[in-house]
Formats: structure tokens, C-alpha cells, sequence
């Protein structure tokens, strides 16, 4: 009831918001390749569903199998670096040259010397690996110190210590990194369908914005554009919901799902 | 009573920002005995516990018969230090799973001192469903369930209210009793001292050093106004003289 209340303003504000571009639309007559009303936008969404539906299924594909390649990696590396410490200091600061390099300037020279589809797919793990990796390293770190003293007390390996103690104490970190990567992951399936261009073989949601653009197809460009923003929007809600789910026990530091 | 369990012999610390933590002090500790050390905060009551429990070295001095195997040394910190991601049972029988006992085995000992600190219908429980008193008590039986030959407890109920710390005292005594533990128990709370122990080590700050001791007769317990009887209030007037001694006495 009070998630229900709380849940009213933002979603009036979006409904006053598309009310009002509607209206701005229709009375000032913009024509539809300036800037097409809500209502067409969602016409054409439903009327280009044989186009738009396959390109969603082509960019969602990419961005959770770069998700989980991340995922993976991401974990994996932490545990490493967990584990061996010169490791982490020797190996970092790549993982960092990587993260601040902006990705749409790595996507050309990866189309070089991968396909097109192994070259998107690069991209949506590059960007989404470097928030699980630091967020995970950090929560491997994070266990109390008296727990640990606890374990040392009780001739703990450092495997036990690994998995009953450093592992699940890296939980909330773990998630959190894994909330950014998941929208990362988007846009960097995005920004490399955008470069790839026509070479794409595998026509994504950014593949066909760019068509669309070429052809004047505004509304089309729309409503590709909403598809990649309600993709955004599920992919974060999702990871929110497993995060809650997982912490459920946590109480004090289980994060609220927005 | 006669042993020594374990001895403190000229043991000083200095940690390595240069902070002289404890000047050289002797302590024995006898098989059975509760002992309660006492104390301003930064006397070092926490270090000797961690010397103890060999989690540090001293700088310098020995401390002798602390060679433990994993098990034999029960510790309660000052928060209760659960793992908020298992239930109870799993909480308690932690140092079992460290130690990989059977886990049939582990089972019956973790439901044991379950009931041992009234906690029995509680083993499915999360840390976050209990108050403060009952995550402590988790604490206790997850010190307890490794069958320490030393219990060694840092403040346990300082963060506790007064009524439930009074509970939780008595409730120490009782298994105390029970399974006949020598326990040593950090506070800064004079009449919890004196209430628990067999004998009371006052402490000194800065630097950390031992400034008297008191034997304790516990015979106060069995009157039937014990926390008000003239024996108790007055062991608690004699402590709180030779603390405040101690803090006027600067060496």
C-alpha cells in the first residue's frame, strides 16, 4: 500500500509529461519527421513490431551474454586478486586503463581485428566487467574484522575463509556492481551496434536507428529508442529484484529495490 | 582451582605506530576461576584478551601455556559478530564446520547449547529477526559449542540494556556452573565485575598496567537480595576505591 502510494507522483509526472508533448505536438502541428507524438510513437512500435521485436531480441542477447561473460570474469578475477594480492596490484591498474578509455573509441579498432558480432559483444563485457570486478574485489575485502579474527581462532583454511566468509560477505558489493554493469552492459552493446554500422550482420535496436535515420523514418527511430530505454529500465529492475532477494536476510544493509 | 591455565609473565605491547598499549604485567589465570578484568577504556583489557587468545604477539615477555589448538579458546566480542547471511544454527555451529566435525555430531552439540542459552526454538532464525540480548546469546553458544577449555569474553554486554544485561549475567553464572569453564570477562562496569568474578584484576590507562586486585567470596549470591545485599554493594565500594586509586596513580 505505501510502495502503491509512493509509486503515484512519479507515475503521474510521466503521464503529464507525454499529455503535455502530445498536446505541443498536435496544436503547434509539428509535423512527424520534426518530432513525432507519443501516440505515433507508440502506433509505430506496434505496427513495426516484425522489425523492432527481432533487433530487441538481437541487442538484449548481446547485452546479457555480455553481461554474464562480465559476471563471470568479474568474479572470477576478484577472487584471484582476493587471493594473491601482488596479483591485484600488478593487474589492476589494466582493468583501469580499460574502464576509463571510453568504449565507443575501442569499438572501431575491435571491428578490425574481430567480426562485427564478436566485436559488440566485446563491448557490452568491457564496459560491464570493470563495476563488478572493483565492486567484488572491494566486498571480498570488506569482512568484519572480528569475524576474520574469529576464523583465524578456529584454524580456518584460507579456502574455508574464502567461501563461509569472504565470499558471502561480499554479497551487497557484489550486487551493486552487478546493477551498474547491467545498464553498462546496454550501452555498450549499443555503442558498438552504432559503430558496426552497416557491417553488422546481426541487425540490433542501434542498428535499426541508424536505418531509420537514413530513411527519415523519425517515428521508427522513437520507438526503437523507448524499446532501448524500457530494456534499460527491466534489466536494472530485474537486477534490483535478484539483489533484494538474495540479501533478503540481510535487513540493515539489504539494499531497497527502487 | 590450583593450575595455572595460562600465564602472563613481563608481557608488555607497543603496536607499531609506537603506542605503548601495555607496560610489562603478570597474570595467572587458574583452571576455573572467572576472572574479570576491569578497567577505563584504553587500559589494554582487550589486548590482554587477544594476547591470550594468541590473535597477537607481545612486544616482549611470554605467554605461557597459550599454545591452543583450533576450539580450545571460546571468544565473545563486544558486538555479537554473527554472520547476517546464515541462520542460528549455522552461526552456532560455525567453529564445528571449521573444524569439520561430522556433521551429524555438529548438529546435536549446535542444538545442545542451543537450549543451553535458551535459544532452542530459535535456530532458524536470522541475526536480523533477534534483539540485541538474543543475538548475544548466539555469541555465547557459538563460543561454547567448540567445548572451550577458555572462555574469553571482550565487553559482551556492554551494548545491552540494563535489565537484559542483569539476565544475561545470571545467565552466565548458570552455565558457568554448568560446564565448569574458566572464563576471563573484559568490563567497564564495576558491579558487573564484581557480580561475575571469582576475583577482579583492576586495570590502569596509559600506559595499560594492572593496579590491584580483589578476591571475590561469592557467597552474596546465595542471599536472597543478592544485587542488594550490604555484602555485594560493599565489594563494589571496594573496587570502585582501588579504580579510582589507580586513575589518581600516575607511574
Amino acid at each position: 500500500m505505501k510502495a502503491l502510494r509512493r509509486a503515484v507522483p512519479p507515475i503521474l509526472a510521466f503521464l503529464g509529461f507525454l499529455v503535455a508533448w502530445e498536446a505541443i505536438v498536435r496544436t503547434a502541428n509539428i509535423p512527424p519527421y520534426v518530432l513525432p507524438a507519443p501516440s505515433l510513437v507508440g502506433a509505430t512500435l506496434v505496427a513495426d513490431r516484425a522489425i523492432l521485436l527481432p533487433a530487441l531480441g538481437v541487442t538484449l542477447t548481446i547485452t546479457l551474454e555480455g553481461l554474464a561473460a562480465a559476471t563471470l570474469g568479474g568474479v572470477l578475477i576478484a577472487i584471484l586478486f582476493a587471493q594473491w594480492r601482488w596479483l591485484e596490484r600488478a593487474f589492476l591498474p589494466f582493468a583501469v586503463i580499460l574502464q576509463v578509455t571510453p568504449i565507443i573509441a575501442i569499438a572501431p579498432l575491435l571491428l578490425i581485428y574481430c567480426t562485427p558480432a564478436t566485436a559488440v559483444l566485446l563491448c557490452a563485457f568491457l564496459v560491464a566487467f570493470f563495476p563488478i570486478l572493483a565492486n567484488t574485489t572491494l566486498g571480498l575485502a570488506s569482512a568484519e574484522r572480528n569475524l576474520r579474527d574469529l576464523f583465524a581462532l578456529y584454524g580456518a583454511s584460507r579456502w574455508q575463509t574464502l567461501w563461509l566468509l569472504k565470499m558471502p560477505a561480499a554479497l551487497p558489493f557484489f550486487f551493486a556492481g552487478l546493477r551498474i554493469g547491467g545498464g553498462l552492459a546496454l550501452i555498450g552493446a549499443i555503442a558498438a551496434e552504432l559503430t558496426a554500422g552497416t557491417q553488422g550482420g546481426r541487425t540490433g535496436l542501434a542498428f535499426r536507428i541508424v536505418e531509420a535515420g537514413y530513411r527519415l523514418n523519425i517515428p521508427r527511430m522513437f520507438a526503437a529508442l523507448a524499446l532501448i530505454a524500457l530494456t534499460g529500465i527491466a534489466i536494472y529492475a530485474a537486477l534490483a529484484a535478484l539483489s533484494h532477494w538474495a540479501l533478503r536476510h540481510w535487513h540493515e544493509s539489504a539494499p531497497e529495490a527502487p | 582451582m590450583s593450575e595455572a591455565l595460562v600465564a602472563l609473565s613481563g608481557v608488555s605491547k607497543t603496536y607499531p605506530s609506537g603506542t605503548l598499549a601495555l607496560d610489562p604485567l603478570d597474570l595467572a589465570v587458574r583452571e576455573g576461576e572467572l576472572l574479570t578484568l576491569l578497567g577505563p577504556s584504553g587500559c589494554g583489557k582487550s589486548t590482554v584478551l587477544r594476547l591470550i587468545a594468541g590473535l597477537e604477539r607481545p612486544s616482549s615477555g611470554e605467554v605461557e601455556g597459550a599454545v591452543w589448538r583450533p576450539g580450545e579458546i571460546g571468544f565473545v566480542f563486544q558486538e555479537a559478530t554473527l554472520m547476517p547471511w546464515a541462520d542460528v544454527a549455522a552461526n552456532v555451529s560455525l567453529p564445528l564446520r571449521l573444524q569439520k566435525v561430522p556433521a551429524r555430531e555438529a548438529r546435536q552439540r549446535c542444538d545442545e547449547v542451543l537450549a543451553l542459552v535458551g535459544l532452542a526454538p530459535f535456530a532458524k532464525a536470522f541475526p536480523s529477526e533477534l534483539s540485541g540480548g538474543m543475538r548475544m546469546r548466539v555469541s555465547i553458544a557459538r563460543a561454547l559449542v567448540s567445548r572451550p577449555r577458555l572462555l574469553l569474553m571482550d565487553e559482551p554486554f556492554a551494548a545491552i540494556d540494563e535489565i537484559g544485561r542483569f539476565q544475561l549475567n545470571d545467565d552466565l553464572l548458570r552455565l558457568k556452573a554448568e560446564l565448569a569453564t574458566t572464563i576471563i570477562f573484559v568490563t567497564h562496569s564495576v558491579y558487573e565485575a564484581v557480580y561475575l568474578a571469582t576475583r577482579v584484576v583492576v586495570m590502569a590507562a596509559r600506559p595499560g598496567r594492572i593496579a590491584a586486585e580483589v578476591a571475590v567470596d561469592q557467597s552474596f549470591h546465595r542471599a536472597p537480595d543478592g544485587r542488594t545485599s550490604a555484602a555485594y554493594l560493599d565489594l563494589c565500594g571496594r573496587v570502585s576505591k582501588a579504580l579510582a586509586q589507580a586513575a589518581k596513580a600516575v607511574p
